[in-house]
């Protein structure tokens, strides 16, 4: 028997790390369409960018636990196309490898806006490559404009005011995150940032940029203002990485669409950012962007690979960390959901709030309050 | 077999502490991890396993 894994990020090697501590001796090969070892994103957008982490500290595993996994390391080779009936992925630079059982991780890609393409001083933040060039964009306290309003544009604005940059977020919500955290919590986002400095303009459409001599100049909004900038940060979300899977047979249907057990077709499987499986306890098809979720539904594609039948019916968690303020979350919050404070105060920037709707909890945030919010987590019941 | 944790890698999700509550536990003002021992026993190994591969920081490491 044999494995192979597509997709060399969180996903990829937990999948690789999961199949060896349940016991398979047999061989795997890791196919990455990166040159880098393995490395982890969630960094990328704070520590990393802000300098205060080396590329080492990024990786996933150090190289000397790497090589005890005894895995075929095959990096820089983007997967071209995959044959379901055959098993067998071939790569960008022509090779073929089969396997009995293929394992996607593909992940996403980032959304960018038209026309930015070619055009200096403008980002996307999803690889180590793109950190690396925003990073070196982000000396000189630039004035930065970064579009988008959800967890990695609150992020990135973050982390590049403390850096010393006259930063602007632009996004359509009135607030970041408001339509999953909604009015209240979100409203205390904008606070912080506001408090911090970075200067709101959200509430309104970005239409466009604007550029002089092959180089940013500007964030136009949908109301004709244009805000300016040396340097703008695209973070309109991701698209599951897919097109290489195209002609390939496979449901594809916002990610790779799989059964309760992670299976998009005998023999193969997703995990991670590019799964969109059938959650039972949900009954709903779910694509969770989170990197708990990469190691969760690695570690249930392993233990189906090797016999087992096992649904993956995860609570969702993520983090996210901003200024000096964490804030974590259990569960799937939305807007018109009702807010309990259950712990702490929100006047204190100190609380655990539940989401409730239809009479149940269906999600619990906790502003700087991490092992409090883990303890509320067992109100959350599914289905 | 020995735990060791990296306070400044840790993101305070308490994944740790939910697959090992012996031998992991959260600060309670930041969530950071704390390590209630460094040598747990050997009972406890499929555990500790457990915490260090599901850590989405991968600020845990055992060495057997």
């Amino acid at each position: 028997m044999s494995v192979l894994i597509v997709g060399a990020s969180a996903a990829g090697l937990s999948t690789l790390e999961a199949l060896r501590r349940q016991g398979y001796q047999d061989p795997i090969t890791v196919l990455g369409a990166e040159t880098y070892l393995p490395y982890d994103r969630p960094p990328l957008s704070k520590q990393y960018l802000c300098g205060d982490w080396d590329e080492l500290r990024t990786r996933l595993r150090p190289e000397e636990m790497l090589a005890k996994l005894d895995a075929n390391f095959v990096l820089g080779d983007p997967a071209a196309a995959l044959d379901v009936n055959r098993r067998v992925v071939s790569t960008e630079s022509g090779r073929e490898l089969s396997a009995d059982s293929i394992v996607i991780a593909t992940g996403l890609r980032a959304r960018r806006l038209p026309g930015q393409e070619g055009l200096a001083g403008v980002h996307v933040l999803r690889t180590l490559g793109d950190a690396d060039a925003l990073r070196r964009d982000l000396t000189d306290s630039p004035r930065v404009v970064v579009v988008g309003d959800g967890v990695l544009g609150a992020e990135i604005a973050a982390t590049a005011r403390k850096l010393g940059c006259a930063v602007t977020m632009a996004g359509p919500q009135a607030a970041p995150l408001e339509s999953q955290f909604g009015t209240i919590v979100s409203g205390l986002l904008a606070d912080l940032h506001t408090a911090e400095g970075v200067e709101l303009r959200l509430g309104t459409a970005v239409s466009g940029l604007t550029s002089a001599t092959g180089r940013v100049t500007g964030v136009q909004l949908a109301n004709g203002e244009v805000l300016p900038a040396d340097v703008v940060v695209v973070a309109l979300g991701a698209t599951p990485a897919t097109e290489w899977l195209n002609d390939s047979g496979l449901t594809l249907d916002n990610g790779i669409v799989c059964d309760a057990q992670c299976r998009a077709a005998e023999g193969i499987y997703a995990a991670g950012d590019v799964a969109r499986w059938q959650h039972d306890g949900l009954d709903a098809l779910l694509r969770l962007e989170n990197r708990t979720n990469a190691t969760e539904q690695a570690a249930c594609v392993a233990a189906n690979i090797l016999g087992e039948n096992r649904s993956y019916t995860p609570i969702p968690y993520f983090w996210t960390d901003q200024f000096a303020t964490k804030i974590q979350v259990h569960g799937i919050p939305t807007a018109n959901a009702e807010i309990v404070v259950a712990e702490g105060a929100l006047d204190e920037r100190r609380f655990v709030t539940h989401y409730r709707r239809d009479g149940r909890t269906v999600a619990v945030l906790g502003w700087n309050m991490p092992k409090q919010t883990r303890l509320h987590r067992e109100h959350l019941v599914h289905g | 077999m020995k735990v060791i944790v990296d306070q400044d890698k840790c993101v305070a999700s308490g994944q740790c502490v939910t697959a090992a509550m012996d031998v992991f536990d959260q600060r309670d003002e930041d969530g950071i991890v704390v390590l209630l021992t460094e040598n747990p026993p050997e009972s406890l190994a499929a555990d500790v396993h457990q915490a260090a591969a599901v850590c989405p920081a991968l600020a845990i490491v055992v060495e057997d």
